[in-house]
């Protein structure tokens, strides 16, 4: 098993927001997670890449066998965990292409593999942006600094094109992209999936999951999984809404 | 108070050394310069050096560099001593002419003053002052007040070399005019060099002033510069400071600006005891613009004061300042910005700003932002940020595998580069950025050459393509 997430709580400022959380994802797979605003989902994302401040107070973050809380968020993302932020920070100053260049070598460096050359660095860089087809101009610029919202959104996957990470972990990426957008990033997923990798994918809409088919999909309620299912569960969702779980819920 | 005391010991050993050595100091005199001597040091026993309860002086506490054991050279200390010896400089890709001034003396004794051939003149303040009396006569000790404070007085009372500069009217000077002081003395030095630096009409040029120290002796330079910029002339002036920590530079710039000109002016520190910027400007035609840019790195307990005076004399000037300081451990920074607005000075536009980083509960930052408006058809703002690393910016570069240490390098870096980028030389800009990242990680040295020549230990930085040599 890939990631393993056992009776996970996470706290913020004292306060709980996850509950109890238990998820399993095998290498290979597409997972999708669904649920109404404000129930846990980022926080769970947050807590998987190690966001500081988001304290599990009880719980295992298991990632390739290894319970990962407590690891710094390079480690992780050496190890092969990326988030594809729901709110990608502005950073002035900084040009994509130092900020790739600067986290690969890192990444190589710590996996023990040689140091890209100016020109392999730069050759990768223009396959992931035509995969994603991403403007030079675009990469020139700052991160995230005056990108449209989808522009930041397609940044996102364009880096975790470039690190090519084990577990992507993508927060509403699909959140702000206009149709064609979408596919183009459900495209770059779906070339970037492989049998070793997997993707947990949180959205609120259905449309994203029928560019990127899931094979499980939950719904995260008041900080746990409270269902999971086939693709079907998506389309239900959509149709009905999440008043019949809560509804259920508080019956049960 | 021994304190008081000590300073009051430094003012009375000067006082005295000036009526001792005032042959020697008045020797290459015109006469109008020596009687302004004699005004100078009065009026410097008079105010004598500034102190806390001062308002521009609140937070730079002089105490420790005016107590210090200092000795003074009223001829050169060098002799025949060639610069190569000392230290060689340059920046890649950079031609320069280069004027140097060692221990306060101009150290080219057989070629203290060229003449170009199309009419520029540079070398030593004095021999100029020998040579162009009718210069001297109209420009010197015009623009800076000596009253501002005793470190004016003073200076004008003692100054006898520093750099001189010529451009006459419509000669545009292609290489950038290098002007590197450097300081190796067996003892502490007290050094007042004063220098005049006079733009035609519609000329231009580009200086490059460095200040490094090449020993870990203590030192005092009180420095003045004065520089006229006439009509439509364009200068950019940049400054490198790069000085141990028991130095203290009072580095003091007064601009005199007419119609049309403008002026660059970006201050680069990076190491040095206790610096302060005091730069003074005159917008005194129409049309004229000053853009003051400065960034600082400062650590251990150095200390750097920003000053800077803008004068809207006349209407339709532009003015933007902009200061950036990562300050790091106990190091302290003090940035004061005026900008006076006069009554006639109508459609003015001037903008300030200053912004710092503290790494630690330790470093502080002082901001005064300050703008006085008499006229009322103006466009004004000013600003000022204290504050720490973003931490959302920190996480999201860690979370794609950078360690904190390299992103804390990349935000500081980012933050820096703002005031760098500012820099038109291509080749200055790239030195700047590379002795910014070197000093980041702390490989920046106070070496035994130039600053600009210091390569330090040369590992390969992380980041950074440059994409013109892929
Ligand atoms: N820093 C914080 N301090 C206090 N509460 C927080 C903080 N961050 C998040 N929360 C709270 O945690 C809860 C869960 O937030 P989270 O962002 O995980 O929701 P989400 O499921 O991702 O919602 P959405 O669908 O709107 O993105 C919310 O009630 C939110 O207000
Ligand atoms: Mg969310």
């Amino acid at each position: 098993m890939l990631l393993e997430i056992k009776d996970l709580h996470v706290s913020i400022d004292g306060k709980e927001i996850v509950k109890g959380l238990n998820l399993q994802v095998n290498a290979g797979e597409t997972h999708a997670i669904m649920g109404p605003n404000g129930t846990g989902k980022s926080t769970l994302a947050l807590a998987i890449a190690g966001r500081e401040g988001y304290e599990v107070t009880s719980g295992k973050i298991i990632y390739k066998g290894q319970d990962i809380v407590g690891m710094a968020p390079e480690e992780r993302a050496r190890a092969g965990i990326f988030l594809g932020f729901q709110y990608p920070v502005e950073i002035p100053g900084v040009s994509i292409t130092n900020f790739m260049r600067t986290a690969l070598n890192e990444i190589r460096e710590y996996r023990k593999l040689p140091v890209l050359s100016a020109s392999e660095f730069l050759g990768r860089m223009e396959e992931k942006k035509k995969l994603l087809e991403i403007q030079n101009k675009l990469t020139n610029r700052s991160v995230n600094e005056g990108f449209s919202g989808g522009e930041k959104k397609r940044n996102e996957i364009f880096q975790m094109a470039m690190l090519e990470p084990t577990l992507s972990v993508l927060d509403e990426t699909d959140s702000g992209l206009d149709i064609d957008s979408l596919k183009v990033v459900a495209k770059g997923v779906n070339t970037l999936k492989t049998k070793e990798n997997a993707f947990v994918v949180i959205t609120h809409y259905q449309r994203l999951l029928e560019y990127i088919v899931p094979d499980i999909v939950h719904v995260l309620y008041d900080g746990r999984i409270v269902r999971s299912g086939g693709k079907e569960l998506a389309i239900e969702l959509e149709n009905k809404g999440y008043d019949w779980i809560k509804k259920e819920l508080s019956r049960a | 108070m021994s304190k008081i005391q000590d300073s009051t010991a430094l003012k009375k050993q000067l006082e005295q050394m000036f009526r001792e050595n005032s042959k020697l100091i008045s020797s290459h005199d015109q006469p109008f310069i020596s009687k302004a001597r004699e005004e100078a040091i009065i009026s410097f026993s008079d105010i004598g050096f500034p102190h806390g309860q001062m308002e521009d002086w609140r937070n730079t506490d002089l105490n420790k560099a005016l107590s210090g054991k200092y000795t003074s050279l009223f001829k050169p200390g060098h002799g025949d001593q060639s610069i190569d010896q000392i230290f060689k400089c340059n920046i890649h890709e950079l031609e320069t002419d280069q004027i140097s001034l060692l221990n306060g003396w101009y150290i080219d004794t057989k070629k203290p003053l060229v003449k170009q051939e199309n009419g520029v003149i540079s070398g030593s303040l004095a021999k100029a002052m020998e040579e162009y009396p009718e210069i001297f006569e109209k420009h010197y000790g015009k623009y800076a007040d000596k009253d501002k404070d005793g470190f004016q007085a003073l200076n004008l009372a003692f100054a006898q070399d520093g750099f001189f500069i010529y451009v006459p009217d419509n000669v545009v000077v292609e290489k950038p005019m290098q002007m590197i002081s450097i300081i190796n003395w067996s003892e502490g030095l007290f050094i007042q060099t004063r220098n005049l630096v006079i733009l035609g009409k519609n000329s231009k040029i580009t200086m490059v002033h460095c200040d490094d120290s090449t020993n870990e002796e203590a030192m005092f330079n009180n420095s003045v510069t004065e520089v006229f910029i006439d009509e439509n002339a364009q200068l950019e002036h940049y400054k490198l400071q790069n000085l141990n920590n028991q130095s203290t530079l009072m580095n003091a710039i007064w601009f005199r600006q007419m119609k049309n000109s403008s002026l660059k002016s970006n201050a680069i520190t990076l190491n040095g005891g206790l610096i302060r910027n005091y730069t003074h400007t005159v917008l005194d035609g129409e049309g004229a613009s000053a853009e003051v840019y400065g960034v600082y790195l400062m650590d251990k307990s150095q200390h750097v004061n920003n000053q800077v005076f803008i004068d809207h004399a006349k209407p339709n000037c532009y003015s933007n300042e902009l200061f950036k300081g990562i300050l790091d451990e106990e190091a302290s920074a003090v940035f004061n910005g005026h900008v006076l607005v006069r009554k006639d000075a109508q459609q003015t536009n001037a903008f300030q700003s200053n912004k710092n980083i503290l790494m630690t509960d330790t470093a502080k930052a002082n901001a005064k932002p300050f703008l006085e408006i008499y006229a009322d058809d103006v466009k004004c703002s000013h600003g000022a940020t204290i504050g720490q690393l973003d931490p959302e910016a920190m996480f999201y570069l860690r979370s794609r595998g950078i360690c904190a240490a390299n992103a804390r390098l990349l935000l500081l870096y980012a933050f820096a580069r703002e005031v760098v980028d500012k820099i038109s030389i291509e080749a200055l800009k790239m030195r700047v950025y590379d002795m910014i990242r070197k000093r980041l990680k702390g490989e920046l040295n106070i070496c035994d050459t130039c600053a600009l020549h210091c390569d330090g230990p040369n590992k390969e930085i992380l980041f950074e393509i440059d994409m013109t040599k892929v």
